[in-house]
């Protein structure tokens, strides 16, 4: 076999991309690529080096198209990144329409017997005999189609000097307590490698250079994060019903809770959880068991919530606490499953029929996932009240480079709950009574002896003491006192986070935009555009969004879905600033990019 | 306990029957559910019900207004169309203390809740789930249920071509251990029946044929009055025995069978016509079928299997309820998070 050289790179003469380069791995689903694809993103981070890994699925279980892009930044950059230095093409069928689509001068590295090299002449392209490298690496045939895939890992390493060694302690991360297969990925890596340094020349295109920028950081993604902020809040009652993005959420917070919510003496359960019969059943044991006294959960995403609709009214009505995940993907209807979009905003912020608020938090990383997480329960139970936490599929299923999570001292908030004692000395208590005047009334929970505090609570209209009412006053009182009860969380629920390069000109985001904000800030203001950047995390809007609004010249509201959902709830929230807002949208389904934000500011700004 | 007349007759725990009552019905004059709602009373009373424990779940319909009739020491959940078994489901498992009853309507079980009927009973969630089956939606003013019989008539005339919906057959199926068929015009039977479902602790289904007085009681209809009370075919005469007061039985001595329940508590019961098994799951469902070809509403203790594990032995549960454990039980340390952290670096 010849051996390939590695031509100097068309663009010759432009500088080595040191750590700062995006990879495409183009695979066909539920072939194993995806443990090759995270061992390289592992070693990668383990060389100290910024990195975040995407990976674009079907909606399917195996034999469709998936692409996983790593982007490694000295920076810090973790968004998506619109182009792409080195791809490794292992998919026949899409393989030409990747080639087609590479920027130029990308290093291509594809399976010898589909033959691209003759597709253009401004890529350099490496083939690579994959399947002769696996039969002599791997004894056992049935596995050759899982294993070819860490041979690409091991050439990858030869061409971006990453260390053997951290390739070697990923696989054995990954593969954790499988020794076995430990043996023969660590065995196909190194064939890959092997081979690559016989074949194949140096290339000065892009390279890893060891840093410390990782050191001391974890690896997770979104619903880890979410499940674990669950699990240290003390849920004692999950019901829920699989859905992409949002399963692997309860799902591992079921891992989580066999190792870490068993009673120590007898090994029972401190928490239930039950996989439901859809997302209705799912709201209404959350409703309840939160009625009952248990800080309830449920994860879902935008059908789900779509179902659950009219359970989050009665939630909001009668007042049951209860913690609502939406990992949003993209819609509408199935939509585009297994892709990113924040296109549920007007639907949780008011999700059922009537007039209905609810309290939203956006967390926008990792740690936020975490903690917002473990918040949300308070708040559910302060305000007795359906809390959405919003995520999305980008946030909740993609790989991020994080701090460790801060374990939360703060003990729980289990809000205004009357005991025996209390109900005994109450005198005419009524279940939606306000008595301190911050629209939060002092509930019972059912099963508390002594012959006081039980109500009937009701979806239909009540009194401040519960009962059955038609009448205009009683109706007036407890929505009103419901909407001082939203106004109030304002000095509940989390303040933005600013980024302010010192402008008057805003940009406005929240949950996953929010490295591609912060890349597309860095870009405008090297072009002599500067901006202030708010993050937004919560619904409803605290007083330091309200100042953002009233002093900012213009406010660039960006999100990920068509119709600028978010910007519809700040014009009809500030409508005296209503012609401040501006959208920048991004919603093909990918995450968002900071370049999209860049075209999309610069194109206002020219107007 | 406040409102008893010194006269008054108490129950075990010194409480009076005016203690299980609840608000004033707003349903109409006669109606079979405001019989149901008497013999709920009747027989939480007599069963020494600790109110306090009790929470009651409803959908819509007249038949979900109900819990707001009965037992208002408890604590009541009326909640949306068909969706009354996942709040029981909920609260069941946030607190395992809690003696759950939900009252439905056929319409709201059979046709819009029919898919949460199903998996409670599957389930076998701590409840007592009654339908109060009065082939109509009362509450929308009487068009068809699902449990209407072929070629029953509206009151407009109209007829229903379509086959109905079985609870009780439906629920053998699903592996429900107590099910039964009452009607609301028997109260000797309907409340020897709640009784035993009180000491039963997983999904007990009553189906109570309740006659809807206001759009289904015409001379055309199969759930008047007058057609069930000539139709109405009881199994058995049944006595409830609960476990302390073996004494208390309200039905002859030398009755033919018992079924002991893990509490010790039995049910007696003293066959009419020819006998019948109801601990035999498949010769109930025969039986059944072959009544209602011919017409019949065959009523009583249809099929019992005493010993079946719930939702929450299934789960198994810490013995303490989950809605009350204290932080220190479900919040795990410090150290824990770090072990989790150095995880995933
Ligand atoms: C989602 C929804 N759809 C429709 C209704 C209207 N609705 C109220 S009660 C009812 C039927 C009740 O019938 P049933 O359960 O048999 O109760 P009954 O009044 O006969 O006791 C319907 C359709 C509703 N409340 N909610
Ligand atoms: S309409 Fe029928 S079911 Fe409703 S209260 Fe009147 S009699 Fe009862
Ligand atoms: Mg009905």
């Amino acid at each position: 076999m010849a051996v390939s050289q590695i031509a100097p790179t068309p663009t010759g003469g432009a500088k080595t991309r040191i750590n700062d380069f995006s990879i495409q791995v183009a695979t066909v689903n539920g072939s194993g690529s995806q443990t090759a694809n995270t061992v390289l993103l592992r070693a990668i981070f383990q060389m100290g080096v910024f990195v975040s890994g995407k990976n674009l699925f079907p909606s399917n279980i195996a034999g469709l198209p998936t692409w996983f892009t790593i982007r490694a930044s000295a920076k810090g950059y973790v968004a998506r990144k619109a182009s792409n230095e080195m791809l490794i093409l292992m998919n026949a069928e899409t393989a030409k329409e990747d080639v087609a689509k590479a920027d130029v001068g990308a290093l291509v590295i594809y399976d010898e017997p589909l033959q691209l090299d003759k597709l253009r002449e401004d890529l350099v392209f490496v083939p690579v005999p994959f399947q002769k490298l696996v039969t002599a690496s791997c004894p056992e045939p049935k596995l050759h189609k899982l294993v070819k895939n860490m041979i690409y890992v091991g050439v990858a390493a030869r061409l971006l000097s990453v260390d053997m060694a951290e390739v070697k302690k990923a696989i054995a991360k990954q593969l954790k307590g499988k020794a076995k297969a430990i043996e023969i990925n660590q065995a196909a890596a190194d064939a890959g490698y092997d081979w690559a340094m016989e074949h194949l020349q140096d290339q000065d295109h892009i390279k890893v250079v060891r840093d410390n920028k990782t050191q001391g950081l974890i690896i997770v993604d979104g619903n880890e994060a979410c499940a674990l902020g669950a699990i240290f809040a003390g849920v004692t009652v999950v019901g829920w019903y699989p859905i992409t993005p949002a399963s692997s959420l309860v799902e591992t917070f079921i891992e989580y809770a066999e190792e870490y919510r068993k009673d120590p003496e007898t090994g029972k359960s401190t928490v239930a959880i039950v996989q439901m019969e859809d997302e209705l059943a799912s709201a209404g044991v959350v409703l309840a068991a939160g009625w009952a006294g248990a800080r309830s959960m449920t994860s879902t995403a935008g059908p789900g919530v779509s179902l659950m609709s009219e359970f989050i009214g009665l939630g909001y009505y009668v007042e049951a606490p209860g913690v609502f995940f939406n990992v949003a993907r993209t819609g509408p209807s199935t939509g585009l499953p297994t892709r990113t979009q924040q296109s549920d905003v007007e639907l949780c912020a008011k999700c059922s029929h009537g007039d209905t608020q609810h309290i939203n938090l956006y967390p926008g990383t990792m740690e936020e996932c975490f903690q917002f997480s473990y918040d949300a329960f308070d708040l559910a139970e302060l305000f007795q009240t359906p809390i959405f936490v919003v995520t999305d599929l980008d946030l909740g299923m993609q790989n991020w480079s994080s701090k460790p999570f801060a374990y939360p001292t703060k003990p729980y908030n289990r809000g205004k709950v009357l005991n025996q004692q209390q109900l005994a000395e109450a005198k005419d208590w009524g279940r939606y009574k306000d008595v301190d005047g911050d629209g939060i009334c002092y509930r019972s929970l059912p099963g508390t002896p002594g012959g006081k505090g039980a109500y009937f609570t009701r979806g239909s209209g009540h009194n401040a003491y519960a009962q059955y009412s038609e009448k205009p006053e009683d109706y007036l009182e407890v929505v009103d006192r419901l909407r001082r009860k939203y106004e109030n969380a304002k000095t509940h629920v989390p303040v933005p986070v600013f980024r302010n390069l010192g402008s008057a000109k805003g940009v406005l985001a929240f949950g996953s935009s929010d490295p591609a904000v912060i890349e597309a800030q860095d870009i405008l203001a090297e072009g002599g555009l500067k901006t202030d950047y708010l993050r937004l995390r919560a619904l409803p809007f605290t007083a330091e969004v309200d100042a953002f609004v009233k002093e900012k010249q213009v406010v660039y509201v960006v999100e990920q879905n068509r119709d600028g959902q978010m910007a519809n709830i700040f014009r009809e929230t500030y409508p005296e600033y209503a012609t401040k807002f501006k959208s920048v949208l991004h919603y093909d389904g990918h995450a968002i990019a900071a370049k999209s934000i860049v075209d999309q500011i610069t194109a206002f700004e020219q107007k | 306990m406040t409102t008893a007349t010194p006269s008054a007759p108490t129950n075990k725990l010194g409480f009076t029957k005016q203690d299980y009552v609840g608000s004033k019905s707003t349903l109409c004059a006669g109606c079979g559910h405001d019989a149901i709602t008497a013999q709920i009373i009747n027989a939480a009373f007599e069963s020494n019900i600790e109110g306090y424990r009790v929470t009651k779940y409803s959908g819509i319909g007249c038949s979900s207004k109900t819990p707001a009739y009965f037992i208002n020491q408890g604590w009541g959940f009326n909640s949306v169309h068909g969706r009354m078994p996942s709040l029981a489901t909920g609260a069941s498992l946030a607190n395992r203390n809690l003696i759950n009853i939900g009252v439905s309507g056929d319409g709201d079980s059979m046709s819009i809740g029919m898919g949460q009927f199903v998996h409670a009973v599957r389930r076998n969630v701590p409840m007592i789930y009654i339908i109060e089956d009065n082939g109509v939606y009362g509450l929308t003013k009487g068009q068809f249920s699902a449990t209407a019989d072929q070629g029953a008539h509206l009151k407009t005339g109209a007829v229903n071509n379509l086959p109905p919906v079985d609870p009780c057959t439906l629920a053998i199926e699903l592996g429900c251990g107590f099910v039964a068929r009452c009607f609301s015009g028997n109260p000797k039977q309907l409340g020897a029946i709640l009784k035993a479902a009180f000491a039963y602790e997983g999904t007990v289904v009553l189906d109570i044929i309740s006659p809807c007085v206001t759009f289904n009681n015409h001379d055309a209809s199969t759930r008047s009055y007058k057609h069930v009370k000539d139709h109405d075919f009881p199994l058995h005469d049944l006595g409830f025995i609960q476990y302390s007061e073996v004494e208390d039985v309200d039905i002859a001595a030398g009755a033919t069978e018992h079924v002991t329940f893990p509490d010790g508590s039995k049910v007696a019961i003293k066959a009419i016509h020819d006998s019948y098994d109801p601990t035999d799951r498949f010769g109930a469902m025969k039986a059944i079928h072959e009544s209602m070809a011919k017409g019949e509403f065959l009523t009583g203790l249809l099929y019992i299997n005493p010993t079946q594990p719930t939702l929450t032995d299934v789960l198994n549960l810490v013995d303490e309820p989950l809605a009350t454990l204290p932080e220190s039980r479900v919040k795990p340390s410090a150290a824990v998070l770090e072990e989790i952290m150095q995880g995933l670096m």
